[in-house]
């Protein structure tokens, strides 16, 4: 290749390695100034001031979150929910997926416009709610997993996936007296590694993000899940702000409550929340971008 | 939605496109196994999927919670609450919050991952390169929670980053209140989105450029154009039938200005002239004030627009060579 580069074109890199250095430092930034107002003094951090670095330096604000016992008890409900949701829902699709895949299924189109016809109508978030209350699950902790166990986009992504399995295998094994439910556990699932990976990750992402649907599920504060109690502090702190500005004799009667807290002890909560998927983005980074594309190019 | 049939286990196990039976029953029977995996599948996406979607016959009624199940119960209203909301003083500023907030996130949040994708492909230097991909698509994975706690963060007059910046170049001399603050909002909320999903919506389109033949860009280099050329005549049109698929299953969602980012974001109450769109407003009326036949409708009335709208999308996509499933 020619290497030699133009005027016009070395400007327009330095704009570009500019531009994608201060994308990547706003992305950044955000969590590195969490991180620093986590580990600063609470009463300090009302000073202002607080950029990159703590200015008094102190563990406080995490011995407080991690000796709270509503928060203990969300967080472990989130992982008990993203677990268990997510393997449910992942083997759940894929034996649905697999079943659609075979050619001689009766009534297999009318499986499929079933299945996709949701994605276009839903009958929206009040008649789910109702529905939801006369089945008897609000507040139980099957919400969290029954009514997501079978996700119609990640059964399209499975069933493509599948198809593209070579038929000699699969063929192989049935000759070989395998019935469909050894072929699906013994041949397709082991061979079905990345996909399973990438959809796990994502299904175990919506999982240990959802704040909404505790939200209006469940009453029962044992049950909460740790988003939702994050949520419900913000909000305690924003109205604090609010009521505050409007009545300054409110405050005081405010912060004593116990759903008040300091800025700095909010973010330390923030990032107690947001670290499991910091921890584990490293490792599954290949994962995504890989089941991105497997999800939006198809075939 | 019988599910004796499989119970028995026929003689014959192994199913084959072979079988022609001529009764339903027996054609049913002989492939057992296959229809056990596909049957539970159907009956949850039945319960969870479509027992909502008959509950929208609640919206030409007056519901009541205590019929429960026995919807039958509930008095007919015909369009009643359609009506009510049409008329609505809210109804005007509802329809024009959900259109400008979702074309904003439209014109904005579409192109920015393109726009991304091509600077990232000019870049040589690899570790530069990882670092900022590595860095772009964290956001995505965080909940909207999360987001909004920074923003408001950032934004804060209690130490926020922005208001200390823009105090310490001298063009504020008291910090603003941003999310308390009508004018503000909508940059606000774009921003967030478009911080939240730009390095991974740029995913597949960098998968897109990488597709591309380099031996276009060895021609090009040949003929002496420069990198900003081959940008516009090679990489840009390289990409755009993908681009285009996209862009087509954007407008099947036009409809959806957003949800969690709005209820999150627009805490104050202050922000509802401008913040309210149609799905946080079902959600206000329905699950807040109990008035859920009149929310059941106008949640029936966006449904329908969607459908439209999808409809239309799928259209173009397979007019233009690419059916979305």
């Amino acid at each position: 290749m020619l290497k030699r580069i133009s005027f016009g074109d070395k400007v327009m890199l330095a704009v570009i390695y500019v531009l994608l250095g201060l994308l990547a430092f706003s992305a950044l930034y955000p969590f590195w100034n969490a991180v620093a107002i986590s580990f600063n003094v609470g009463v300090d951090t009302s000073k202002g001031g607080i950029t990159f670095w703590p200015r008094q330096f102190t563990l406080e604000n995490y011995q407080v979150i991690l000796q709270d016992e509503r928060l203990i008890n969300g967080f472990m409900i989130s992982i008990a929910r993203t677990v268990v949701g997510t393997a449910t829902s992942i083997l759940m699709t894929a034996i649905v997926a697999y079943g659609m895949t075979r050619s001689y299924l009766y009534g297999r189109s009318f499986y499929m416009t079933f299945f996709i016809f949701t994605l276009y109508f839903s009958g929206g978030l009040i008649p789910t709610y109702l529905l939801i209350r006369s089945l008897g699950l609000m507040d139980t902790f099957l919400v969290f997993i029954i009514p997501s166990m079978v996700s119609v986009w990640n059964m399209i992504i499975f069933r493509t996936f599948f198809k593209g399995l070579p038929v000699g295998l699969e063929e192989s094994a049935h000759i070989d007296g395998c019935s469909n439910w050894g072929t699906f556990f013994r041949i397709v699932l082991p061979l079905s590694g990345p996909v399973i990976a990438t959809l796990a990750l994502l299904t175990a992402v919506g999982h240990w993000n959802d704040w909404f649907l505790p939200s209006i599920y469940i009453t029962n504060e044992d049950l909460l899940p740790i988003q939702t109690i994050l949520r419900e502090t913000l909000n305690a702190n924003i109205k604090t702000a609010q009521s505050s500005a409007i009545d300054s004799s409110a405050l005081a009667l405010i912060e004593s409550s116990k759903n008040t807290s300091s800025k700095s002890l909010t973010m330390a909560m923030m990032i107690v929340v947001t670290a499991p998927i910091i921890l584990v983005y490293p490792f599954v980074q290949k994962y995504f971008v890989k089941g991105v594309l497997v999800g939006s190019l198809k075939e | 939605m019988s599910q004796s049939a499989p119970k028995q286990r026929p003689a014959t196990v192994t199913p084959g496109p072979r079988i022609h039976s001529s009764s339903f029953l027996r054609r049913f029977m002989k492939q057992w196994d296959v229809q056990l995996m596909v049957i539970p599948g159907v009956i949850l996406v039945f319960i969870f999927s479509y027992l909502p979607m008959y509950g929208v016959i609640t919206g030409f009624m007056d519901y009541n919670l205590f019929t429960g199940s026995r919807i039958w119960e509930n008095p007919w209203v015909g369009f009643k609450h359609f009506e009510a909301f049409f008329n609505a003083p809210e109804f005007e500023r509802l329809i024009r919050n959900t259109l400008v907030i979702s074309l904003l996130k439209f014109f904005i949040g579409f192109p920015a991952p393109i726009l991304l994708a091509l600077m990232l492909n000019e870049v040589r230097h690899m570790f530069f390169k990882r670092t900022v991909q590595t860095l772009t698509y964290l956001p995505h994975f965080l909940s909207w929670v999360i987001v909004a706690g920074l923003t408001m963060s950032m934004l804060s007059t209690e130490n926020g980053s922005v208001n200390m910046l823009l105090k310490s170049v001298g063009l504020i001399n008291e910090p603003i209140n941003f999310l308390g603050m009508k004018e503000y909002f909508w940059s606000i909320l774009i921003s967030a989105n478009v911080w939240k999903e730009i390095g991974f919506n740029s995913i597949v389109f960098m998968a897109a450029i990488a597709g591309i033949d380099p031996a276009l860009y060895e021609a090009a280099d040949i003929d002496g154009a420069s990198k900003f050329k081959q940008i516009f005549n090679i990489t840009l049109p390289s990409i755009m039938p993908v681009v285009i698929i996209f862009m087509i299953l954007a407008i099947g969602n036009l409809v959806n200005a957003g949800f969690e980012d709005i209820l999150l974001l627009a805490t104050n109450p202050v922000l509802r002239p401008v913040s309210d769109v149609i799905d946080t407003y079902v959600y206000r009326v329905g699950l807040g004030t109990h008035r859920y036949s009149y929310a059941v409708a106008i949640g029936l009335f966006k449904a329908i627009v969607s459908v439209t709208l999808l409809t239309i999308a799928n259209y173009m996509a397979r007019r233009s060579g690419n059916s979305l499933w």
